[in-house]
């Protein structure tokens, strides 16, 4: 065979062997219109944002300067986003493994948690939280559930409490508000996790477990780092949603936010529009960092998926092959 | 009392019985080949033995321990999550997808069990893996990741992946049969090795050539009953029973014409 291929190559054109091809490619007109289209509206954007005076860039960049404001960025969008995100994704991973395991009482209050607070809009589930201490007024204790019925059943006095938080602390400012997005995303969560779990090909569970592995082992080193392959890309949307969504902590309230400090920047100078630029130009910052970590975490759970052979896969001294 | 003492074995799936009374004796260094056409249990048995499904009926015993169960004066009680897991660690299984776990290399598959479950340094379990991974010949392919290797690659990986555990039985549901033809033999090489070496072994599979040269004993299974078993030499070369004839003409034939 091989010599065959020597005597006549595949390249060299005879009347009845064609050869390479050579053709004219399609031409695309529309391409061509909508690129001067596009430069055009381009040129104008440019030009209202650069000439128009109610952009009043020098207010704007003075404004998002303020320290009041800049701590509302990293306290109240941060900060927030991060904590109420590591509650949601811890919370929806456990609430996702007792949704899927055999244990009916741990499914099902699985089940009634995502069913509530999925139902509660988010602004209103934070202004519920910030509420929430009217039901505790005698503060929140950590001891013998029901201890004053025992002790009085016992004849005796006192009480068994270890100690005993102030419910009207908790249920203020910031902490109400990772709480209670935390609670929120964890439902949401839940979801995306089992979804991945389930993804993950049931012989890999059943290979673990034929090698000894204890149930929660198998989870945790077997299916849930190839379940993040599906759950990630969801959980990147859900953590940019929540980074938006730290505005809403207006309504428990909070007043140490993002934009409720521009705001008041702004209303203080009569100026609502560079503020709502302001505000604009913080998220979308932000927003372009979480999208860099989602594609380095994607590219780290995506290992051994896919046909590219990431750098360590190479194989030691296979120079030649 | 044999490595494997098998009594008795039932088991129904939504009452439909797969094994109607399986009763099977290995001996430790002893190659089994169960065959069998599809549908005959001979897979659930094996799944059985190393308990990734539950018997209805009988008993089994590996190395003189009742899988499953803990017998006290008679009256059984269902061993814990764990202590499965214990009785499992002395048992190898490769499967017929291979199973590898995809997000770890090959070095890293075979290291996995050994280090979390039993607790071995990382050194001395990185040295035995690779001492295996010689042994089926792919030491040079140890970073590689399962996507990257060919199924007959992928099937020998499992193999060292699961007698990383020093298993005293390695059990091997139809480890070729999702090979394309060409791959087939360089894991029944290993295989063959393994068996030459003395491992127990248990073998699902539809190898003809394979049972007839490397089995101790031949189990032919049909409808969840073992309907002949003994030397290759009789139950394949001269089979007693008109059902394991049909079988085996059947499988001659797709190898003649296929």
């Amino acid at each position: 065979m091989s010599t065959d291929a020597t005597e006549t190559r595949p390249t060299d054109a005879s009347p009845d062997r064609p050869g390479a091809i050579n053709a004219v490619p399609v031409r695309h007109p529309g391409r061509w219109i909508a690129i001067a289209v596009i430069v055009i509206l381009a040129a104008m954007l440019l030009h209202l944002l650069l000439s128009n005076k109610a952009f009043d860039w020098r207010f704007v960049f003075q404004a998002m300067n303020q320290q009041p404001v800049i701590n509302g960025f990293i306290k109240g969008t941060l900060l927030v986003t991060v904590l109420s995100m590591i509650i949601g994704v811890g919370g929806g991973v456990v609430l996702a493994v007792m949704r899927l395991s055999d244990n009916p009482i741990l499914a099902g209050v699985s089940w009634v948690f995502t069913w509530f607070f999925r139902s509660i809009p988010r602004y209103i589930l934070l202004f519920t939280m910030g509420t929430l201490g009217i039901l505790f007024q005698q503060g929140i204790a950590f001891g013998v559930p029901f201890d004053w019925k025992i002790i009085d059943w016992l004849g005796l006095s006192g009480d068994w409490r270890f100690y005993t938080l102030d419910a009207n602390q908790i249920f203020t400012g910031i902490v109400a508000g990772v709480i209670g997005l935390g609670l929120s995303e964890a439902a949401y969560m839940a979801e995306i996790a089992r979804a991945g779990i389930m993804s993950v090909d049931p012989g890999q569970a059943e290979a673990a477990e034929a090698l000894g592995m204890s149930s929660g082992k198998v989870m945790r080193r077997v299916v849930l780092p190839q379940a993040m392959r599906v759950i990630v890309p969801p959980t990147g949307n859900e953590t940019i949603a929540m980074l938006k969504d730290t505005s809403l902590l207006l309504a428990v309230p909070v007043i140490g936010e993002l934009f409720y400090q521009l705001q008041s920047i702004g209303s203080t100078y009569y100026k609502t529009f560079p503020i709502a630029v302001a505000a604009t130009l913080y998220y979308l910052a932000a927003t372009s960092v979480l999208m860099v970590g989602q594609y380095f975490l994607e590219r780290h759970f995506g290992r051994g998926f896919g046909t590219k052979a990431p750098r360590a896969a190479r194989p030691a001294g296979a120079g030649g092959a | 009392m044999p490595l494997v003492h098998a009594v008795n074995v039932t088991k129904s799936f939504h009452h439909n019985e797969v094994l109607k009374g399986i009763d099977l004796d290995v001996d430790a260094g002893q190659v089994v080949c169960l065959l069998g056409p599809s549908g005959s249990g001979k897979t659930t048995f094996l799944r059985c033995i190393n308990q990734l499904e539950t018997i209805d009926g009988g008993r089994i015993w590996v190395d003189d321990e009742l899988m499953g169960y803990a017998d006290r004066d008679g009256k059984l009680y269902r061993l814990k999550n764990k202590e499965i897991a214990a009785q499992r660690r002395e048992i190898g299984m490769v499967f017929q997808r291979f199973n590898l776990f995809p997000h770890m290399t090959a070095l890293e598959n075979i290291v996995e069990a050994p280090t979390q479950v039993k607790r071995e340094s990382k050194k001395t379990a990185r040295e035995r893996a690779m001492k295996l991974l010689d042994r089926v010949g792919l030491a040079d392919r140890c970073n590689a990741y399962p996507a990257q290797l060919s199924g007959g690659q992928q099937q020998r990986v499992a193999i060292a992946r699961a007698l990383a555990m020093q298993p005293k039985l390695m059990l091997f549901d139809e480890p070729t049969s999702a090979l394309d033809p060409e791959l087939v033999g360089e894991v029944l090489a290993v295989m063959r090795e393994l068996a030459l070496d003395g491992m127990t072994m248990i073998v699902v599979t539809h190898e003809m050539s394979f049972a007839r040269e490397v089995a101790d004993t031949v189990v032919f299974m049909d409808g969840g009953v073992v309907v002949e078993a003994g030397p290759p030499k009789d139950v394949i070369g001269n089979p007693q029973h008109s059902r394991t004839r049909a079988f085996l003409s059947r499988l001659r034939s797709e190898h003649e014409h296929p």
